[in-house]
């Protein structure tokens, strides 16, 4: 292990350029940690976003040699092999400064997928009993641990294709509510997701599963929205 | 900012890769095909001929590449489509062996029967 890793860092937004670092090369040292010392010791005007410092709160993507990562957990032993690290924002998102991105967009895109929850009982009713085994539930669970972190997000092509596509991350949060037994609004978020923009533009590429930080296949989702949207169609529902 | 390259990197890109290219050069392939195919309605004697000069090995070996390339988009298709229209599980890479297995073995077998 080399004493020092060699950092490039975007400086700039849109347009920019980057700027090389020397930072001490530490044991267990994570992405998040190389940036924090950066800023902390040797230039204080880098921007860039953490909050929880554990996997939890989804703000600290960045674009880490290449590929979309969380930086809080991803060890520069992972991903540095050769101790140069390359740090960029998030791809598809537009650059506020260095390493933060304006994630309105990406958000916005979760409530025209209808990602809020349409209650169908009030504060009177009993509480829903739903059966943790039926397969509605199962798949609300597989998709539920999402944290908005964005990485599937700046990984998929066509989010760069056609930018009006909704994108992994709000279609996997439609498809966790349409799991939902609760929820009233099957029909109006088939409605929102079963366009070109929707989740019918997906091209199986699978990027957004190959580099979910959290192991969530949206690919797994977009396929059942499809199919959801395609019954639905041949019902009238649409 | 746009995709990096290095993010493309891992099987299912390459798949969706080899599936588009091979789709565009079978569509530029077809109008040949079909202008070929109407020669047998008018035009036997230069369809034999041209049939002829298609026993050349570098013909051959071009057709064995033509079968990979529909063995490829056609194996990619169905993987893509038992993907999403049969229940989801974990075997994203398991279709895809499969594919590119199928794939080697119908050029393979191909190039053995020519």
């Amino acid at each position: 292990m080399s004493d020092i890793l060699q950092v490039r860092v975007w400086r700039g937004d849109e347009q920019g350029e980057y700027q090389a670092f020397e930072v001490p090369r530490l044991e267990s040292q994570t992405v998040l940690d190389v940036v924090s010392h950066i800023q902390r010791h040797m230039d204080p005007t880098l921007a860039y976003r953490f909050a929880c410092r554990v996997g939890m709160c989804g703000s600290c993507a960045m674009t880490v040699n290449g590929v979309a990562r969380w930086t809080c957990r991803t060890h520069v032993s992972k991903v540095a092999k050769d101790g140069a690290l390359e740090l960029a924002p998030l791809a598809h998102l537009p650059v506020v400064r260095d390493l933060v991105t304006d994630m309105s967009e990406f958000f916005d895109k979760w409530a025209r997928a209808r990602g809020q929850f349409h209650p169908t009982a009030t504060r009177e009713d009993p509480f829903a009993r739903v059966r943790p085994d039926s397969p509605e539930r199962r798949n609300a669970d597989a998709g539920i641990e999402c944290i908005g972190c964005g990485v599937c997000y700046a990984s998929c092509d066509v989010v760069q294709w056609r930018p009006d596509y909704l994108g992994p991350a709000a279609l996997n949060r439609a498809w966790t509510l349409i799991n939902d037994e609760r929820d009233g609004a099957r029909n109006e978020r088939l409605r929102a997701v079963g366009d070109d923009a929707g989740c019918l533009a997906c091209h199986t590429h699978v990027s957004c599963t190959e580099r979910c930080p959290k192991h969530i296949s949206p690919t797994a989702g977009i396929a059942g929205l499809k199919r959801a949207v395609m019954k639905a169609a041949l019902r009238g529902d649409l | 900012m746009k995709t990096d390259w290095r993010a493309r990197n891992h099987p299912a890109w390459w798949a969706f890769l080899v599936h588009r290219i091979s789709g565009i050069v079978l569509t530029l392939f077809l109008p040949f095909h079909f202008w070929v195919l109407g020669m047998a309605l008018n035009e036997a004697a230069r369809m034999d001929d041209f049939f002829a000069w298609t026993d050349r090995p570098l013909v051959k070996f071009a057709e064995a590449g033509l079968v990979i390339l529909l063995a490829a988009h056609l194996t990619g298709g169905l993987r893509l489509m038992a993907l999403e229209f049969l229940a989801w599980r974990g075997w994203q890479k398991d279709l895809l062996a499969v594919a590119a297995g199928l794939t080697v073995i119908a050029g393979v077998v191909f190039a053995y029967v020519v």
